[in-house]
């Protein structure tokens, strides 16, 4: 373990004009550690995503990153072509519908390939090849390299997804509903996989979710938001067995019972 | 040093937000000290607030007031206002604990939930899983079940392989949520033994035994958690 984080967000705001997306979020993540932001639709957790990813720009507030030399680099003050960069080979993003991360007209051995050349790969055996290694890591048989992922099922096209996000071994990665609009028995299976391709790869994550099972399963840390601010964070075991919020304890109240 | 772990003054409430933030009191002025090599069991009735102790000293209560000071990495940390990072840290290398009811993973063998504690401490995982399947033999287990995912077993069996992944570490400090709960004789000799081992190996335990018999086999001395009471638990 290092002693260093990975990112360090300091009161990050995002308005919408008059309206709040989220406000004031502080918050710093290390190398290996995943983090859950849950809370109800509406609550900040995709646009605090959005903004952390650089998809969108905060209102206020700085986000700073420790690249691979080991540079602090603020991430608002990077050119377009920086972020875009680090984008495509630092960081990986897993949005809930795959069509949106996927090029769905292309193989899938192509989705998984074209991060690589993104990369400056250029050696079609060898591109071929990883591409093959990680259909096999997400569970995707071989023979199904050359298909388009529009023949796929939706469980298939997220592994898909997953798979084209991890092949530049990035250190970090943001995953918006990874396992949302999937059913139980195919959620199971990605979640298990996710689980074990984070601890492998010593992955650090920032995992949006509503599904506090999901939360759970994949995450140390965990913080919960409401009306575009932060209720309550800390370990996710904690939160989730002695929540201490009044919107926590009603989230976690209102888990059904299996 | 011979005392790993020393609470002092801990107390616990729960305000209750959905109920007009009714506050339960649970425990004040919890305090003592384990020293290396020895087991200390928590006594009272249900609802003393046994539990609510142990899942503080394990980080999965937060606490209200007071001190949990634990020797971790050549230094001291006290848990009680630990960051999660810490608390992390404190239960990957001094603090274990065993629960009473095992958090399955869906498609993970019991073998690799018994290893995964050594695992993520570093180890080599095949020799993990050999601890592992010691481990798993002692606690008679049954060999085809090894391979299985732990959600289908029965009470008994997911609780073996529940103290198997406690017990596999070398955490200085355990923490036991009454691991004999759903146990036969047999295999509660067992978890007997296994305790006297950590024991003799100059492990801290403190532990909930409600079984008389395990508890008269390894308590060194009772702390009585009604001492600790929060007046009357309100219903």
């Amino acid at each position: 373990m290092t002693d260093e984080p990975l990112l360090r967000v300091s009161a990050l705001s995002k308005f919408y004009g008059s309206r709040v997306g989220c406000e004031n979020v502080t918050f710093d993540l290390w190398p290996g550690e995943v983090l859950a932001v849950v809370g109800e639709s509406g609550s900040g957790k995709t646009t605090l995503l959005n903004c952390l990813s650089t998809r969108l720009l905060p209102s206020s507030g700085t986000a700073s990153y420790r690249m691979r030399d080991g540079q602090w680099r603020e991430l608002y003050r990077m050119s377009e072509a920086e972020r875009r960069f680090l984008m495509r080979t630092d960081w990986g993003f897993v949005h809930q519908n795959p069509a949106d991360g996927l090029r769905m007209t292309v193989s899938a051995g192509a989705n998984v390939g074209e991060r690589l050349m993104a990369v400056g790969d250029r050696h079609y055996g060898r591109i071929r090849a990883t591409a093959v290694d990680w259909l096999s890591r997400v569970e995707i048989d071989e023979d199904r390299i050359d298909d388009e992922p529009r023949a796929f099922s939706g469980g298939m096209r997220q592994r898909l997804q997953i798979a084209r996000n991890l092949v530049t071994g990035p250190r970090l990665v943001f995953m918006d509903e990874p396992t949302g609009g999937l059913d139980v028995s195919v959620q199971a299976r990605l979640l298990d996989l996710l689980r074990g391709l984070v601890t492998d790869l010593g992955l650090a994550a920032i995992v949006v979710t509503h599904d506090l099972a999901v939360a759970r399963l994949l995450s140390q840390r965990m913080m919960v938001m409401k009306d575009g601010r932060v209720v309550e964070s800390g370990l996710t075991d904690r939160v989730l067995d002695d929540p201490r919020a009044p919107y926590t304890q009603l989230l976690v109240s209102s888990i059904l019972q299996v | 040093m011979a005392t790993p772990l020393v609470v002092s003054d801990v107390a616990k409430s729960f305000t209750m937000h959905l109920r007009d933030g009714v506050t339960l009191p649970v425990v004040t002025g919890v305090s003592f000290a384990i020293r290396a090599g020895e087991c200390a069991v928590l006594g009272g009735p249900s609802g003393a607030g046994k539990s609510s102790i142990l899942k503080m000293l394990y980080g999965n209560y937060a606490v209200d007031e007071g001190q949990i000071i634990v020797q971790h990495g050549g230094g001291l940390v006290d848990l009680a206002s630990a960051s999660p990072r810490t608390v992390l840290s404190v239960r990957r290398h001094t603090i274990g604990y065993v629960s009473q009811f095992l958090r399955t993973v869906p498609r993970v063998s019991a073998l690799d939930v018994v290893a995964e504690p050594l695992a993520e401490r570093g180890e080599d995982r095949e020799a993990a899983r050999e601890k592992a399947r010691a481990l798993l033999a002692q606690l008679n287990l049954p060999e085809k079940l090894w391979a299985l995912p732990p959600a289908t077993f029965s009470g008994g069996e997911q609780q073996r392989v529940n103290i198997a992944r406690g017990f596999i570490t070398e955490h200085p400090i355990l923490l036991l949520d009454e691991p004999t709960a759903s146990l036969d004789a047999r295999n509660r000799d067992v978890v007997v033994e296994l305790i006297t081992a950590k024991k003799a190996a100059g492990v801290a335990l403190l532990g909930i035994f409600h079984d008389l018999d395990v508890r008269d086999a390894v308590a060194d001395r009772v702390i009585d958690v009604t001492a600790f009471g929060a007046g009357k638990i309100a219903a």
